[in-house]
């Protein structure tokens, strides 16, 4: 039987505030154990949580950028359970009413647009985090991370591969990060995800039975989670057997899914609206200041880069993926006063190879935009040839300066004085007699291809330097 | 309505209280009591009544997003049953 | 000087005819004397206290003092307190000293007043004869064996017997007009968002509100200046202009409209309870005011709807104690249900175990419409009760409780006995109005209390009809024999 795989994605999103969403203790990652869980993050009786004006506005502006409904009025509700990471016994989230409904975005997968619709997103705090290594018997509890500010991003479940549940958490990552609501850093686990597995045959409506695989925290185990439920969920059912519905937890290092243990008792979280908390309403007129001052959002921008840059599509997307990486270009562009395909070329060529190669972030590449702008404005005008350009880019790389500083320590400005390149053509020529009478015997088309020889030739005596145009044009005048 | 003592005991597990089989016999007798004093409310005809969760008509005032705690650990970990290296120590957890 | 209001011991102070010292001593040797018998205090703080009546006579040497600075008081044991032990009457805080003060101890220090001690109450605030403490029973003042009424009993029968002048309340059902009526105090339970809810432990947030305890309603109205008050600490507070509450409670009572719910004068109510009640109304009637009928058609429906709304918040409120962070831990935990399941056990005593229990079954699945949402629907219908009435009236006045104080044990044993001698106070909660218990009179010995209930946000008006009716009556001065 042929299967088709349904995917719905819920993203926990870190929200960027200094300060946590119901007290004013620090969210800073890094900290000491449990110095930055004050009286209300520790649930401390009597202590009671105020609303954190940000983190609402945050909420609103993702709302915005995904054209979604905004709630006039949204409530915090109790999600009760017991765990020692979760203080107070219950989790303050949003239930019945959250902050932000129904939205969507688009996803590009193999150059097919597909809108993926958004089901809701709604507040919440995070909880604390267990250290199990170091005590015999006992499990330690950090309570720094409770408190913190999410942003549940709900999915619908819209999407039929792994490979669009990655572009999907992509598009996500890209826009909190663009509207500046996040820092999306997946290591430490401001961005993480949970996904809804189910198959059913081709062609069927209803959904299968789903599994919740839990706490995804790259794109990579996304593919790789999906891919690897999608298999064990047909083998049962290709088996004739039978989906549970459960919550698994993905297993990086065995590169498998196993259940997690399930409770003697379901879930009963018994939701009831928090009586510390008075409902959260949002005026028009809130709403139309932060949409004028919504940021450029990366479908726009890229629009705007095959406008204004004349880039493809392609490169245009590749570029606009990462708000870093779209302002590293523009500043490059500005730098190399406008040479936009020649930037985008050396971005998505050499800086991303050398990113890739020594696994560092856009934002800490040793090469600023600004060098590489430099170096490129060096190749528009003759100074250095796109060979030797890459020489140049190896040394910036390594911490030799900038351009210009190592043209000049290793010299390798273009030999631009006519006269001594005339003088190395002459000693080429007379050097090969066999080649040149070969050349010269030969139809115009074939030329082409031997004239290569000689400006081999040349660039090795001139150690690359010299400017390939300049030696093609003296070398067919004197052939 | 009356609850039996599967019903507690089901109740007393996710409310994690330890209840022995003596105590679940009066308290299903209690909460059995109460229930019925409480279904009193079906009396009433309520569709159409908007829920009141809260006696005040307001709504939410939002705190600036500053930072306004220091750290306390010191203090607020002095009053803690079990604590190591700054931790607060459980049973172990087994995930 | 026990027999004294708090205003008039203010006055003393400011002549200077007694020091803050002086006036702390006498009560700590009234409280020394006449607490084995009561068990009005889980903590007496002499010293401390001592320390603070110097600051405060430093502060009158000085001329920066409040009406309040140097007057002595207790704080119910639920108020957190930052160097006093907070037991919240249970076992479970029995070891718990918070790391800060509620907002309402830090202003009435700030106000200059002097803290004896933190007084008995039931566990968690859950009860209504103080019998549910940790701590033990404490004995109405007005008789042996007998009830002072709950959750504020400590606080009560503490001010009855003259151990203090004033003390603190909370008030989630009743817990301060209750046992207020009971002991022959005054007490009032101001609109719910008037007085900040930080640092004072909560049982169900939606309906817990702190407030005086006092001799007479003219004391209440001077603590109320230092009680009441926007902090942005607890959302759920309310900005409103600061007013004096003491300016107008001498205003005439001429053409005060006082209605009468039919259904708290039904069968409920003792016969001799209402005979007092009737008199009392012929005192206000006495000074200006006009009396009519009126109707609240769900009154009876209050009780049912409380005890889901109540247990429902407490089941969550109450899941933070633990063993993990704070508070009493059961011994050798076997694993972390073990721990859960022990400590909660041990820890709490029966009636909020029933009470978490309740609570956890009004909102677990399939329960939820049934059980809380009923119950949020009938308080917006008794809140339109009210609603409707205050077109009519300005008052709505009534007995505090249905009878007298009981004696001790005789309703421990059925919850839903206990259960009803909230049915006239419950509905004001519900719909987080104001309302006072002052003293009427008596049965067989024991006081009554007449509930005066306002419109939102009217606790001047109800401080000057109750202190006009302290004009003219003398109940509120009455001290058990035992104590005098």
């Amino acid at each position: 039987m042929e299967w088709e795989t349904v995917i719905g994605l819920e993203i926990h999103c870190q929200l960027a505030t200094r300060s946590k969403i119901f007290s004013g203790a620090s969210t800073t990652y890094g900290a000491p154990p449990n110095t930055q869980a004050c009286a209300v993050d520790l649930g401390l009786p009597g202590v009671l949580p105020v609303l954190n004006r940000e983190a609402v506005t945050m909420a609103i502006k993702f709302g915005l950028a995904v054209d979604a409904d905004i709630a006039e009025r949204s409530v915090f509700a109790r999600k009760n359970y017991f765990y020692p990471d979760l203080p107070k016994g219950y989790q303050i989230s949003q239930y019945e009413l959250p902050v932000v409904g129904r939205g969507h975005i688009d996803i590009e997968v193999d150059g097919t647009l597909k809108t993926i619709g958004i089901t809701r997103a709604h507040l919440e705090e995070d909880a604390g985090k267990s250290a199990h290594e170091g005590f015999a018997d006992r499990t330690g509890i950090d309570l720094n991370r409770a408190g913190t500010p999410l942003l549940e991003i709900v999915s619908e479940p819209d999407m039929r591969s792994a490979a669009e549940a990655v572009a999907y958490m992509k598009k996500i990552h890209s826009l909190v990060t663009y509207l500046g609501i996040s820092d999306g850093n997946m290591q430490e686990g401001s961005f993480r995800c949970d996904a809804n597995v189910s198959l059913r045959p081709r062609g069927e409506e209803t959904f299968g039975t789903r599994t919740e695989l839990k706490n995804i925290n790259s794109f990579r185990f996304v593919e790789q989670a999906i891919n690897h439920e999608v298999e064990r969920q047909m083998d049962i059912l290709e088996d004739g057997g039978s989906i549970i519905q459960e919550t698994r937890l993905f297993d990086p290092d065995r590169n498998e899914t196993r259940s997690m243990r399930t409770k003697e008792e379901a879930n009963d979280y018994r939701y009831f609206p928090d009586p510390d908390l008075l409902p959260v309403v949002v005026d028009r007129e809130l709403l139309v200041a932060l949409q004028s001052k919504l940021p450029e959002l990366p479908d726009q921008k890229r629009q705007r880069f095959m406008d204004d840059y004349g880039l493809s599509r392609y490169d245009s997307g590749v570029l606009t993926a990462q708000r870093a990486l779209a302002d590293y270009f523009e500043n490059c562009v500005q730098s190399a006063d406008g040479e936009a395909k020649l930037c985008a070329n050396w971005i998505m060529g050499e800086l991303s190879a050398a990113l890739n190669r020594d696994d560092r972030d856009i934002s800490n590449s040793p090469v600023t935009a600004d060098m590489l702008g430099q170096m490129i404005k060096r190749i528009t005008d003759n100074t250095i040839s796109g060979k030797i350009a890459k020489q140049v880019f190896e040394g910036m790389w390594n911490g030799e300066g900038n351009a210009d500083r190592i043209i000049s320590d290793r010299g390798l400005k273009q030999m631009s004085d006519s006269g001594e390149l005339e003088k190395l053509v002459d000693k080429v020529i007379s050097d090969n007699p066999q080649q040149v009478e070969q050349y010269r015997n030969s139809p115009e088309d074939k030329q082409k291809k031997l004239i290569g020889f000689f400006v081999g030739q040349l660039m090795k005596a001139t150690a690359g330097k010299a400017n390939p145009q300049q030696v093609n044009e003296l070398l067919r005048r004197k052939l | 309505m009356s609850i039996d003592k599967k019903n507690i005991q089901h109740i007393a597990t996710l409310s994690r209280l330890l209840v022995s089989e003596s105590e679940c016999e009066s308290y299903s007798g209690d909460l059995s009591n109460i229930l019925g004093l409480v279904e009193q409310m079906n009396s009433v005809d309520t569709r159409d009544v908007e829920p009141m969760a809260h006696p005040l008509e307001i709504t939410a005032r939002l705190r600036e997003d500053e930072i306004t705690e220091i750290d306390q650990r010191q203090r607020f970990q002095a009053i803690a049953p079990e604590v190591e290296q700054g931790l607060y120590l459980v049973p172990r957890v087994i995930e | 000087m026990y027999r004294q209001t708090l205003s008039e011991l203010s006055d003393a102070l400011v002549q200077k005819r007694i020091s803050s010292v002086e006036l702390t001593q006498h009560f700590i040797d009234r409280i020394n004397i006449h607490n084995p018998v009561l068990n009005s205090f889980i903590t007496v703080t002499v010293d401390a206290a001592m320390e603070q009546a110097r600051a405060a006579d430093a502060k009158r040497a000085r001329d920066e003092t409040t009406p309040l600075t140097g007057i002595p008081m207790a704080h119910k044991d639920i108020f957190c307190t930052s160097d006093i032990r907070t037991s919240c009457g249970s076992k479970m805080l029995d070891n718990f000293i918070a790391p800060y003060d509620a907002t309402v101890v830090e202003q009435l220090n700030n106000a200059g007043m002097v803290i004896l001690g933190k007084t008995n109450m039931d566990e968690f605030a859950m009860g209504s004869s103080n019998e549910t403490s940790y701590y033990g029973v404490v004995t109405n003042p007005w008789k042996d064996n007998h009830v002072p009424g709950g959750s504020s009993g400590g606080s009560a029968a503490a001010v009855a017997a003259g151990l203090i002048p004033m003390a603190t309340g909370t008030d989630t059902g009743g817990s301060i007009r209750q046992p207020a009526a009971l002991c022959g105090i005054t007490g009032l339970k101001p609109t719910y968002g008037l007085v900040s809810r930080y640092g004072m432990i909560a049982f169900a947030s939606s309906l817990d509100q702190g407030g005086p305890m006092t001799r007479s309603a003219e004391d209440a109205a001077l603590v109320l200046n230092h009680m009441a008050g926007f902090d942005p600490r607890d959302s759920t507070s309310v900005e409103q202009p600061a007013i004096d509450y003491t300016d107008n409670l001498d205003n005439d009572l001429d053409g005060l409209k006082v209605g009468l719910p039919k259904q708290y004068f039904n069968e409920s109510l003792d016969s001799e309870v209402a005979v007092v009640i009737d008199n009392a109304i012929r005192e206000l009637e006495k000074l200006g005011a006009t009396i009519s009928d009126i109707e609240l058609p769900n009154a009876h429906l209050s009780i049912p709807a409380y005890y889901v709304i109540a247990p429902a918040e407490c089941s969550s409120n109450l899941s933070r104690y633990d063993g993990v962070r704070f508070g009493y831990r059961c011994d050798k935990p076997r694993d972390l249900l073990d721990l859960y399941c022990r400590t909660r056990a041990e820890g709490f005593g029966r009636e909020v175990k029933r009470r978490i229990m309740i609570g956890t079954y009004a909102l677990s699945a399939g329960y939820y419409d049934a059980y809380y949402l009923k119950a949020q629907q009938i308080r917006r219908l008794l809140q339109q009760d009210f609603k409707n009435a205050f077109t009519d009236v300005d008052v709505i006045v009534g007995p505090t409780t249905p009878d007298v104080a009981f004696s001790i044990g005789e309703r421990t044993e059925d919850p839903v006995s206990m259960y009803l001698s909230d049915i006239f106070t419950v509905s004001v909660n519900l719909a987080g109005l104001p309302a006072m218990s002052i003293p009427a009179g008596f049965k067989n010995g024991l006081p009554v209390g007449l509930q005066l209930i306002g419109n939102y946000f009217q606790e001047s008006r109800l401080l000057n009809i109750a202190h006009r009716f302290q004009t003219i009556t003398d109940w509120h001065r009455r001290i058990p024999e035992a104590f005098q």
